[in-house]
């Protein structure tokens, strides 16, 4: 690990302050992903900026009937919260299904946002990627990319967003708010938080350098069948080949997102209004135009399988009730 | 704060807090694995929540309580936990078990608080700490002898016990 110093900030405009001015600052919160890129030398801080006596970790409620989540509360935390176990169980469900207990007790909900790609290249420093190391390629395109995405890569990049948490806030339509070195604070759509690749795959986010995420804001509840399907190598602990959040309404319409097909949560809205045609129509339209490589082009039709398994479940549980 | 002491860090800011713990501290019974997350060896207590020690700053736990299998029972006054691995033979080579112990105790008091896991069916009533729900929350701790049906013993025991 390369030396860097450290400060333990007491307030959010010391902490935006330090990313301000010192060149190559980081935030760290729980710092399972960061700690274990620098061990690599993959990110290489020149200074931490603990943040973890700010005050962001409630959950608190929000004037329109939704919840305002604290960029530090945990994962856990997060999983356990009776708001978010009865109004938004599709966010619970998704936590529980990634990492393991002790990961999942550090990990923060703005860390989740921010964690970094897993391809096997990005990690391995005698590879090329472009990620890494802007210009120098990208091995996983003849490389091993079973794992990788399938749709929103470039030719400098075939990663996905590894997580889980976020493909639930993509489906629930929330939102991440941030404040800037100047107090300037901001409000944008997750759906717009992750950037797809293109030339620049370096750059994964919309934030700015000295922006630090306060909070991620959740719309009222929208009721219905919440669902988290996950398929992925091992029973537990792995990250996914495909997963789909789902919301289902008893008229059958609803919400449907993938994770671990693309470098960010894949939702496509159109691909929604096709629900009653069935799951290989939604897929269909939901991966239109994808650039599948030969060893990952079998995650279409599992994302396919995996959303009629997802679309039975809830249609047995609106039967039942 | 460690095992209750008071205890007073220096070092390089690059110290994780499981190399704070070993060679610092000479607390060796918390065990380096894979030192990336993955493997469960070097789980402790901080604050009474399980978490991997490899994968956190020393310096970042200035003002916590941090437990370790050292705090948790002696050879002397085994932890009841401890007891069962013994009549369970929930180890072999011993090297995953003081992460096993805390990760074990550390899942179930988040069981009490009403943590869900990935196996549990209902979101909303109370979680019991069934063989499956201790298997899916223990997923973090590896045993490269392949204990897992003892240590799954050992904990049903525990659990049967503590009632």
């Amino acid at each position: 690990m390369k030396a860097f110093t450290y400060q333990r900030a007491g307030t959010m405009a010391e902490a935006t302050a330090a990313l301000a001015q010192v060149p190559s600052a980081k935030l760290i919160a729980g710092g399972t992903n960061l700690l274990d890129l620098m061990k690599l030398e993959i990110e290489v801080p020149s200074h931490l900026v603990d943040i973890r006596d700010l005050d962001l970790s409630r959950i608190e409620e929000t004037a329109d009937g939704g919840l305002r989540i604290g960029a530090l509360v945990t994962n856990t935390d997060l999983a356990a919260h009776g708001r978010i176990k009865r109004g938004y169980g599709v966010i619970s469900r998704a936590i529980v299904s990634g990492a393991t207990g002790q990961l999942r007790n550090k990990a923060s909900t703005a860390g989740n946002l921010l964690q970094r790609n897993r391809c096997p290249y990005f990690y391995d420093t005698d590879q090329a990627c472009n990620k890494r190391l802007p210009g120098s390629g990208c091995s996983a395109l003849s490389g091993v990319s079973r794992g990788l995405a399938v749709i929103g890569t470039s030719a400098s990049c075939i990663a996905t967003y590894p997580g889980d948490l976020v493909v639930a806030l993509r489906l629930l339509d929330a939102s991440v708010e941030t404040v800037d070195a100047a107090g300037r604070t901001r409000t944008l759509p997750v759906a717009d938080f992750h950037r797809l690749p293109g030339d620049t795959p370096e750059i994964e986010t919309a934030l700015a350098p000295d922006e630090l995420i306060t909070a991620v804001l959740l719309p009222p509840p929208i009721g219905g069948t919440q669902i988290y399907r996950k398929v992925r190598d091992r029973a537990s602990y792995a990250f996914a080949l495909v997963s789909v959040a789902a919301v289902i309404q008893e008229d059958g319409t609803g919400r449907i997102a993938f994770g671990g097909v693309a470098p960010k949560p894949w939702r496509v809205e159109k691909a929604e209004n096709a629900l009653a045609e069935g799951a290989e129509t939604v897929v269909s339209i939901a991966f239109a135009g994808a650039t599948p490589t030969e060893q990952n082009a079998f995650k279409i039709p599992l994302a396919a399988r995996a959303l009629a398994s997802v679309l039975a479940e809830a249609k047995g549980t609106t039967d039942a009730v | 704060m460690v095992n209750g002491e008071g205890r007073a860090f220096d070092g390089d800011l690059r110290t994780t807090l499981l190399d704070f713990l070993r060679e610092h501290l000479d607390l060796t019974g918390t065990k380096k694995g894979c030192d990336q997350g993955q493997c469960g060896a070097c789980t402790v207590l901080v604050n009474g929540t399980r978490i991997n020690s490899c994968l956190s700053l020393a310096v970042m736990h200035v003002g916590d309580e941090v437990t370790t299998i050292e705090g948790i029972g002696t050879a002397a006054d085994l932890h009841p936990l401890q007891q069962c691995f013994l009549e369970h033979d929930g180890f072999q080579c011993g090297y995953c078990t003081p992460g096993q112990i805390c990760s074990a105790l550390g899942a179930l008091d988040e069981l009490r608080r009403g943590v869900p896991s990935h196996v549990t069916a209902e979101l909303e009533t109370s979680v019991s700490p069934t063989p499956a729900e201790m298997r899916e929350r223990m997923s973090g701790n590896i045993c490269r002898c392949g204990a897992y049906s003892n240590i799954q013993d050992a904990i049903t025991q525990f659990v049967g016990e503590a009632r």
